[in-house]
């Protein structure tokens, strides 16, 4: 398939301003067009191939190499094709996104899929704060859209998100699901204090155990119908849920009653 | 030099309908001739004198407040990029100060009027009204809630109140009086509003609504202040604060007056579930009392943040959607509220409001005294103008607008009976000679031999949102400022004051209460001359 390589010659020394890195912008782009789209180094104008040895054109299909942590922006509000990113990423990967999908090898920074509202987004090592969330000031976070990572997440995942799911591989730092309006959080390694302050409606669902908060009330332990269907779409992203009674059960606990609000966190308790 | 040949000229203040007429510039005016310089071949094109904005927040504490709690609209809006010729900045809801200038400038914009002032924030408000380029500017400062002068009208000192207004208006480098909620921004302090008119305002005996305003005009109009009074009525915004508007306007009889954004005071009903436009009862007190001009205050759908003097309103605001609120308290001057606002079609109250604001506009009879305007950025924000104007001028447009609102709005709302198109000339009118005739600003919005030389040329279009919206050419001063839709020269605009005479012993009487109450020394308080960029000073008019 016809791909658009970008390959950093040198990691620049100041942020790298690039939300002209998206399939949207180089589809209907020559080769000459795309190497002259315009990226801000620090408060500079410059051109794209600047920073970048650019290979292919016209094609919704971008795959870029290198030391990216001062890459920031990149998939920003795009609304098809892929992104592939073979090493760290800077931070506001694929904010405000709206269709599409991006796989970064490596680590991603901070806001990752920020605000974003369609796509799926894989990290396959850490990430930094603020994943999903909203922007400061803003009412919802992400509307909708996958984000998967493998590894660790930073402090606020999910921050006033609406809908759409986040899976965090590893551990989630403090306050996930902060202020969270809907949409689900799945916590495969636990978190970190404060999980779900302020929660307001949506599911949290640890598979290891987490300290709550004292504003989260102990409301039953069962194995809810809709995790089944829960496990079997997740499986198609290469995440396993337990669901079966045999397996164990989930532990409800609703809140945050501080708002008031009327979320739920379910924590995994495995059968003995 | 500057020459325009062949255009369509509608200039209402000289009574020219679309004529085709050549105009001359040299040194910032229009001339009858010239010889040399460059020409605009205008042939084919519209030609309107500047627009001039009567009631717009763009400088000073509350509008900055208001950009500092809306951070999640800097990161979506149009950003402005540093050039040769251009300032950073950003647009949105909020445009900071150098957009500011830029966005009313590229919408044909050259002189803005400031609606409310306190002389606190008076020198931050200069200072930010100098770094809003190309447009010229003028402030209005706020009176009617400043206990000082409350104290003096229960005390019945009304010749002293007469100083102390015209004192304000000097120390805030101010060019009017602006009255927000009359007594009940003070009341607010108690936590209390002012509802009634003939009520006492809280903490007074004597004192009410209804004699601040009386009093007010009758102070403005001695003093002889170009600007009228410009009043924001109580009750704003809330069902059924017709009567209240009405009251507010037999208060004024015998004075000249400015009600500003009137969209907002002409509602009935009791409650939010019956609340329907009294646009038609308020037009027919309005068209029969000459003494009066207005503006518009119309709301167009979608994302805003409102901010008002009216600091117990917006708390009624923010009980009413649960977002972010900010409050400002300004000493014994006036308070402040800020709430981030999305209007939409689907919800009834907000549907009534944007027809309010429309049939406002279309049911007052003489242009020349309704103002485009949108109170920025309460209602929506300046830029879109232009989609006011295409409401206006075609009621099939507006007919398409209405089938999207809610169906229970029908017999709430006369907009659907009214069949009226704004032509050319009427819009040249509300937008630009109109507004400066009330802002007493005589060479603005006038295309006469001798008057300032502010000017915008359209593309004729059938898409009048967009003939609006990207005007061909803007000239401000006799400069070209935009063209082909690019930014070309960013002139620094004047900024007009006004210095009404007042007993020279003022200073002595404020100053002990001064003292008394306020947090800086009396020194520091009035605004300097030396602070006040390319300041005109306008002189005082003798009323009858």
């Amino acid at each position: 398939m016809n791909k658009i390589k970008l390959n950093l010659k040198k990691a620049p020394n100041v942020v790298l301003e690039a939300e002209v890195i998206t399939p949207d912008h180089f589809l209907n782009r020559s080769h000459q067009e795309i190497c002259a789209s315009v990226v801000y180094h620090g408060k500079r104008e410059k051109r794209l191939d600047d920073f970048f040895d650019v290979e292919g054109e016209h094609s919704d299909c971008i795959e870029i190499h290198g030391d990216l942590n001062r890459v920031r922006h990149v998939g920003r509000a795009m609304t098809r094709g892929e992104v592939t990113i073979h090493g760290d990423i800077g931070m506001h990967l694929g904010a405000l996104m709206n269709g599409g999908a991006i796989e970064v090898f490596g680590n991603a920074g901070d806001w990752v899929g920020g605000e974003m509202k369609k796509g799926k987004i894989h990290v396959h090592g850490d990430v930094g704060q603020q994943v999903g969330a909203a922007y400061r000031g803003s009412m919802m976070g992400m509307k909708g859209g996958t984000i998967l990572v493998d590894g660790n997440a930073g402090i606020e995942v999910g921050m006033r998100m609406r809908r759409g799911m986040i899976v965090i591989g590893g551990t989630a730092r403090d306050f996930a699901g902060l202020q969270m309006k809907g949409g689900t959080i799945v916590l495969c390694g636990g978190a970190e204090i404060r999980t779900g302050a302020w929660m307001q409606r949506g599911t949290i669902i640890s598979l290891k155990e987490i300290v709550l908060m004292p504003t989260f009330a102990e409301s039953g332990a069962y194995n809810p119908t809709f995790m089944n269907v829960y496990s079997k779409h997740l499986d198609t992203l290469g995440v396993q849920l337990p669901f079966a009674e045999t397996d164990g059960r989930y532990r409800r606990y609703s809140g945050d009653r501080g708002v008031p609000g009327k979320g739920e966190i379910l924590i995994w308790e495995p059968a003995v | 030099m500057l020459r325009i040949t062949g255009g369509t000229v509608y200039d209402p203040a000289n009574g020219i309908n679309g004529e085709v007429r050549d105009l001359h510039i040299e040194d910032g005016k229009f001339v009858s001739s010239v010889t040399g310089g460059r020409t605009i071949d205008a042939t084919g094109l519209v030609i309107f004198p500047g627009g001039v904005d009567v009631h717009t927040h763009v400088a000073g504490g509350s509008i900055n407040f208001a950009r500092a709690m809306t951070p999640e609209d800097h990161r979506r809006t149009q950003a402005f990029i540093r050039s040769q010729t251009r300032r950073s900045g950003l647009g949105g809801m909020a445009p900071t100060t150098f957009a500011t200038g830029y966005l009313y400038a590229g919408m044909g914009f050259t002189t803005v009027n400031e609606a409310a002032v306190p002389v606190l924030s008076a020198r931050h408000t200069h200072e930010e009204m100098a770094d809003i380029p190309i447009v010229d500017k003028s402030c209005l400062v706020l009176m009617a809630n400043n206990e000082i002068m409350l104290d003096l009208l229960e005390a019945g000192e009304f010749e002293r109140a007469k100083h102390i207004v015209a004192w304000h208006v000097w120390a805030a480098k101010a060019y009017g009086v602006k009255a927000v909620n009359p007594g009940g921004v003070a009341a607010w302090k108690w936590g209390k509003d002012a509802n009634h008119l003939s009520e006492p305002v809280e903490g007074y005996k004597k004192t009410t609504p209804g004699s601040i305003v009386t009093s007010l005009a009758k102070i403005i109009d001695e003093l002889g202040l170009p600007h009228p009074i410009h009043l924001h009525c109580n009750n704003l915004g809330a069902p059924g604060n017709i009567s209240t508007t009405l009251e507010t306007m037999k208060h004024l009889e015998g004075h000249r007056a400015h009600m500003a954004h009137l969209q907002y005071h002409a509602y009935g009903g009791d409650d939010w579930d019956t609340m329907k436009s009294e646009a038609a009862q308020l037009a027919e007190y309005f068209n029969a009392h000459p003494n009066m001009t207005t503006d518009a205050g119309a709301v167009l759908f979608g994302d805003t943040v409102t901010i008002t003097a009216d600091g117990p309103w917006q708390h009624l605001l923010y009980k009413l959607t649960g977002r972010k609120w900010g409050n400002l308290d300004v000493e014994n001057e006036t308070g402040c509220g800020i709430v981030p606002y999305s209007y939409r079609p689907s919800n009834l109250v907000n549907a009534v409001q944007w027809a309010t604001g429309l049939e406002l506009l279309l049911l007052i009879d003489d242009p020349w005294r309704v103002f485009l305007s949108t109170d920025h950025p309460n209602g929506a924000c300046f830029w879109r103008y232009p989609e006011i104007i295409q409401l206006l001028m075609c009621a099939d447009f507006r007919k398409d607008c209405m089938a999207g609102l809610p169906p229970q709005i029908m017999n709430r709302i006369t907009l659907p009976e009214i069949n009226r198109e704004y032509t050319l000339y009427e819009i040249a009118t509300i937008m630009s000679a109109g507004p400066a005739r009330a802002l007493g600003l005589g060479q603005k919005g006038n295309l006469g031999i001798g008057k300032d030389a502010d000017m915008v040329i359209y593309h004729s279009d059938k898409d009048i949102a967009r003939m609006f919206g990207h005007p061909r050419y803007v000239i401000k001063g006799g400069e070209v400022v935009i063209e082909e839709g690019d930014i070309r020269e960013t002139p620094d605009g004047n900024e007009y004051i006004v210095k009404p005479s007042f007993d020279p012993g003022t200073d002595e009487f404020l100053r002990p209460l001064f003292e008394d109450r306020y947090c800086m020394s009396f020194e520091n308080y009035p605004v300097e001359m030396e602070r006040i960029e390319r300041a005109e000073v306008q002189q005082c008019i003798t009323t009858e």
